[in-house]
């Protein structure tokens, strides 16, 4: 997608952006219990959602909101909550039973500072790793995380395509920065967009193994009411869907489970290098810091160094082995975000001591500005490695 | 002999019910209801928390959800108001509903959205060994009321109609004809109904609270049913220990999922 369309220009928040690119989706069924900075995708898509013939519901919290999604995903629907951190802390346990069940639904959640109540109306990227290992249990989870208005969109209409190829719940990490900005963007008109909806089963019902070992490790989705009917349960549970204590039919479940993600990273990966050919020094960033970076990175190449960003659309799965190729050109990295280095960890751990990887954090609310940035590329350009 | 087999799973029996639990006959009048009712099996949704009670899920050929402990309302309540044309049944225990699922419990009442809910009130946790519930009485013993529970017990059907219930009943499994009349009323009312099902827990009340195997406490429940209709002429008092069996509430009003709908008419028409 690209980011001019023909589409008239508009000047709108990256919250209505969300809420724009998934009613662009397809999603049709809303539940969500207000939260700052991520209330207005609510707002919005309370009055847009009956126009399309849709739903929107304001639940009585968080737990019950990411439980009444799931619900309406399973007779067919597309559908969506939107949060943030204290409301995401809540969610966590549902989150969990998506995964086991393979019941495909998005969760935004616009990342405040944290812990507990923290900075409501302040950036932060402090929740990637709840993102990744907030529910409970060994699993695989699909991330996204837009760095600009109309990347917003995209990501919002990604992550519902993403959820409904593989079956699985897929979170947009925006962050209040990106929720609250308004930029003038230019829409993609119906036709410009890709959307994929989930595989149904055209066998018999006796046929019908809902959570069947395929070649693709995704198994054909049926609605409630359809015919097909078949039993959902967050137990471990063999192909049939039924619990199962056996060692074997778990094997297979959880393999399957992590091998429909594994086994399409490149697919689900996604990120652009900016001024990537010749750097030295590579920056890593996401969401809202990637702007900062990249102005950072222009104003260090007017000092004549040579550096380059690494800007991840996609946090979960990983981009290690990405990672590790480019460590390969450069000398270092740099990893930008508002955290004290989770993602930061994930670098290293991709590099494995193969070159340094340094940091530029903060956790105070304000965002991290170019030329903190810059500080740390001309520090780190003057030294012998 | 009414077959139950064309609603059951019978592949996946045995049933992880203990004997003399209650459940079963649950279960017997809830098939009874809808197959008095001529309900189709694919436009039926059947959603369950966490419990022993909420097993039942697993047992019967309908469209079946087996969700978490305590949400299994939220669930419904979104496949209600993505497909109206089903009917949603929600299967839970006093713990599920009325514990960890309090909020959800009044809330979907509140907004009368129009889901049948059948709630197991065997007074204890009964998967998780006999804990002390919200409805354990004051006194009883529970794995974690070593002393005796100290607190007030909710009144579940109670709750229901003040929290906006258009539909609220209580029977006991000693009289599963009764029980499956209610639930069949309950299917029927467009709106929040509840019925509540007084079933024994032998394994995890019973026994600590020496109150003989399951078929001796089906006569307990017998002895201490009251009529409500009887019950409205008795002092509090006298009702002490008792347990009023009836419809208490039975009037539709407006309906949350058809309101939601006259919305999107609204702009249907304007199109
Ligand atoms: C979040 C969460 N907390 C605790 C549990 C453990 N747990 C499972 S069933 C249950 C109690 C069930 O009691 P009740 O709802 O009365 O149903 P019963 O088993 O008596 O039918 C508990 C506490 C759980 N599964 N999930
Ligand atoms: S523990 Fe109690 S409620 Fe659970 S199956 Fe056994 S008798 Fe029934």
């Amino acid at each position: 997608m690209s980011e001019k369309s023909n589409g008239k220009a508009r000047v709108i928040t990256g919250n209505e952006a969300c809420a724009e690119g998934a009613l662009a989706a397809g999603m049709r069924f809303f539940a969500g219990y207000p939260i700052t900075p991520s209330s207005e995708i609510a707002e919005v898509l309370s009055a847009k959602l009956p126009k399309y013939g849709g739903v929107f519901l304001q639940m009585e919290d968080e737990l019950g909101s990411i439980g009444a999604i799931i619900g309406a995903s399973l007779t067919g629907t597309k559908t969506m909550t939107a949060t943030s951190g204290p409301g995401f802390s809540l969610m966590q346990e549902n989150l969990g039973y998506a995964v086991m069940t393979e019941v495909p639904c998005v969760i935004v959640n616009v990342m405040r500072g944290g812990p507990s109540t923290g900075l409501p109306t302040l950036p932060s990227q402090g929740d990637v790793m709840q993102a990744r290992w907030g529910t409970h249990g060994d699993h695989q989870i699909i991330a996204l995380a837009p760095f600009s208005v109309r990347e917003t969109f995209d990501l919002t209409v990604r992550a519902f395509n993403l959820a409904e190829k593989y079956r699985t719940p897929v979170i947009l990490l925006m962050d209040e920065i990106i929720g609250h900005v308004n930029e003038k963007v230019y829409l993609p008109s119906e036709d410009e967009i890709n959307v994929f909806d989930r595989i149904r089963p055209t066998g018999s019902l006796e046929e019908y193994l809902p959570y069947e070992h395929t070649k693709s490790r995704v198994p054909a989705m049926a609605d409630f009411g359809s015919g097909y009917r078949y039993h959902v349960t967050g137990l471990a549970h063999d192909e049939t869907g039924f619990p199962t204590n056996k060692a074997s039919e778990i094997n297979k479940l959880m393999d399957r489970l992590d091998q429909k993600i594994s086994m399409n990273r490149e697919d689900i990966i996604d990120f652009d290098e900016y001024m990537m050919e010749d750097a030295e020094i590579a920056i890593l960033s996401y969401g809202s810091t990637a702007r900062s970076s990249r102005h950072a990175v222009r104003l260090a190449r007017e000092n004549g160094i040579n550096v380059g960003l690494m800007r991840l659309r996609t946090i979960w799965p990983f981009a290690d082995e990405e990672i590790k190729k480019i460590s390969e050109k450069v000398k270092l990295w740099i990893v930008v975000e508002m955290n004290r280095g989770q993602i930061a960890h994930e670098v290293e751990w991709a590099v494995a001591g193969k070159i340094p990887v340094f940091k530029v954090n903060r956790i105070d609310g304000d965002p991290i500005n170019p030329l903190q940035i810059l500080e740390k590329i001309k520090e780190l350009a003057n030294v012998q490695l | 002999m009414f077959n139950y087999d064309q609603y059951l799973r019978i592949t996946k029996f045995p049933l992880i019910w203990c004997p003399g639990c209650g459940d079963g006959i649950v279960l017997k009048s809830l098939v009874r209801a809808i197959d008095k009712l001529g309900l189709e099996k694919d436009s039926v949704c059947m959603v369950s928390g966490i419990g022993c009670a909420s097993r039942l899920t697993g047992y019967v050929d309908f469209n079946t959800l087996h969700t978490t402990h305590g949400r299994a309302m939220t669930f419904a309540t979104g496949v209600k108001m993505a497909k109206p044309d089903l009917h949603v049944i929600v299967i839970t225990g006093d713990g599920d509903a009325t514990a960890i699922g309090g909020n959800h419990y009044i809330h979907a009442a509140r907004r009368n959205i129009d889901l049948t809910v059948i709630l197991f009130n065997n007074h204890i946790y009964g998967m998780t060994g006999g804990q002390v519930s919200p409805t354990t009485p004051k006194g009883m013993l529970a794995s974690t009321a070593p002393y005796g529970s100290m607190d007030h017990t909710f009144n579940i059907s109670g709750l229901a109609q003040a929290a906006g219930a258009s539909f609220v009943a209580r029977a006991s499994v000693h009289n599963g004809v009764q029980l499956e009349n209610y639930i069949a009323k309950a299917i029927q009312n467009k709106g929040f109904s509840l019925v509540e099902a007084m079933s024994p827990c032998p394994t995890a009340y019973g026994r600590r609270n020496r109150l003989g195997a399951g078929v001796d406490m089906i006569e307990d429940l017998k002895r201490d049913a009251v009529p409500y209709s009887k019950a409205k002429k008795m002092t509090p008092e006298e009702l002490e220990g008792k347990v009023v069996t009836g419809i208490f509430i039975n009037e539709e009003h407006p309906e949350c999922r058809s309101e939601y709908q006259k919305i999107i008419d609204r702009f249907q028409k304007e199109k």
